[in-house]
């Protein structure tokens, strides 16, 4: 690692104005962010750890809305989001393993914006309402390719708001030694219609799937979804742990599998 | 270099700590606690897991600076106040629950973790919760029945392989 200095805010405020300095940056639960830096592929002069926040830890219902605290580690969130949205919580069990859910944040994770990563799937297909320290960003319009985001310079997530579903699944198909989504699909059932969001598969990060979402909201059954063509693989992710055209198909795998879960 | 206070292993602590600290070197390096090892450094394999706060953690993947005012217990705050072992360590002996030894300290708080929480685990349990452990000599069915007997569960049916 470079050398940086550290500080630890404990208020939203003073982590934003210790982000004021140049090339400062924010610090979740790090279970990305460490690795990064010992890579050498990250310089900053500062991190301003956000560990420290108590005001950024909470899961707690309002009407038919969750709302989650920017650094609510995954682990929280498994436990405490079980009785209100079970998808949820079950997505958030998953993430890595027992020592990276105690870490690592909602926050952080949609920060990053991992092309893999399982939260963004969930915010997605929620339509779910990212809101910072600044301003309230939608779902819709937050996710902008991958490791790419509406986020400014120095803004932070302070809170996710999930609308609860009717119902939901998130079903993942694991790339067993990072347990990354080689493509995780969550499935989210309001009485407006259905939303379908893809992790894992393509080149642009999270996607929504149309052509699933309104067969779905015709029909919600894995046989509604088993008439679809496979989306487009040839803009996929193509790797070691399966091509683009394998990553396609895993899509409609996923999704049948995730409409049966959510019953 | 930011002023750090922490308890670990009941004692509290007061150093001066690197902002790019990692709070395992500081465990080593500053306490001299080498129990704690460091198998990969990049978050794989949990042979550093500590508890902070209560919660299993990779002290690779956490900085010093963080565990301002935390309670940090490491593999040497594990034995019992006598000097002998804790039941896990004891049943991790009993049953062979370690060939070289390298991960085994990762391994005994993340199944303390385990069994705080869930006081009797199923087999298929304590596997799922080692997702984040490594054993290179790949003495992974000892282990889950350490962990299963230190539960105070008959693991006579759990063969041999």
């Amino acid at each position: 690692m470079y050398g940086f200095e550290i500080e630890r805010p404990t208020s939203v405020a003073d982590a934003v104005a210790a982000l004021g300095a140049d090339e400062a940056q924010a610090l979740g639960g790090g279970q990305t962010l460490i690795p990064t830096l010992k890579q050498r592929l990250a310089m900053p002069s500062k991190l301003v750890a956000l560990s420290g926040i108590a005001e950024l830890r909470y899961v707690r219902r309002e009407g038919d809305v969750l709302k989650i605290g920017g650094g609510t580690t995954h682990g929280t969130v498994a436990r405490e989001a079980a009785g209100n949205f079970p998808g949820l919580a079950a997505l958030a069990a998953k993430i890595g393993d027992p020592a990276v859910r105690n870490r690592g944040t909602i926050g952080g994770s949609l920060a990053n914006n991992d092309p893999s990563a399982c939260y963004p799937a969930a915010a997605l297909a929620c339509g779910a309402t990212i809101v910072t320290n600044s301003r309230e960003i939608a779902a819709d319009d937050y996710f902008q390719g991958m490791f790419t985001t509406a986020l400014e310079e120095g803004e932070i997530v302070t809170e996710v708001r999930f609308p609860i579903p009717e119902k939901a699944a998130y079903t993942k198909f694991e790339q067993p030694a990072s347990r990354f989504a080689l493509v995780g699909v969550f499935v989210a059932k309001y009485a407006d219609g259905v939303r379908v969001a893809v992790t894992g598969a393509s080149n642009d990060g999270v996607f929504r799937w149309s052509a699933a979402e309104e067969a779905l909201s015709g029909s919600f059954s894995a046989d509604a979804v088993a008439g679809l063509a496979a989306p487009d693989g040839s803009d996929m992710i193509s790797d070691l742990h399966g091509s683009g055209a394998y990553r396609a198909h895993l899509v409609g795998v996923m999704t049948k599998r995730a409409v049966v879960a959510a019953g | 270099m930011t002023e750090v206070t922490m308890t670990v292993n009941g004692k509290s602590v007061s150093r001066a700590v690197r902002g790019n600290e990692l709070l395992v070197e500081f465990l080593r390096e500053q306490l001299r606690l080498t129990g704690t090892h460091v198998g990969c450094d990049t978050s794989q394999c949990g042979a550093c897991n500590v508890h902070v706060n209560g919660e299993v953690v990779k002290a690779c993947t956490m900085f010093a600076a963080e565990a301002q005012g935390a309670e940090v217990t490491t593999i040497e705050g594990m034995a019992n106040a006598d000097g002998s072992l804790s039941t896990i360590q004891q049943a991790f002996q009993d049953h062979h629950g370690l060939q070289c030894g390298f991960c085994t300290p990762g391994m005994v708080m993340s199944a303390a973790a385990l069994l705080k929480d869930n006081p009797k685990p199923s087999e298929a349990e304590v596997r799922h919760h080692l997702q984040g452990n490594i054993c290179r000599c790949t003495g992974y069915h000892n282990i889950v029945k350490a962990i299963m007997a230190a539960s105070g569960q008959d693991v006579g049916a759990i063969a041999a392989e």
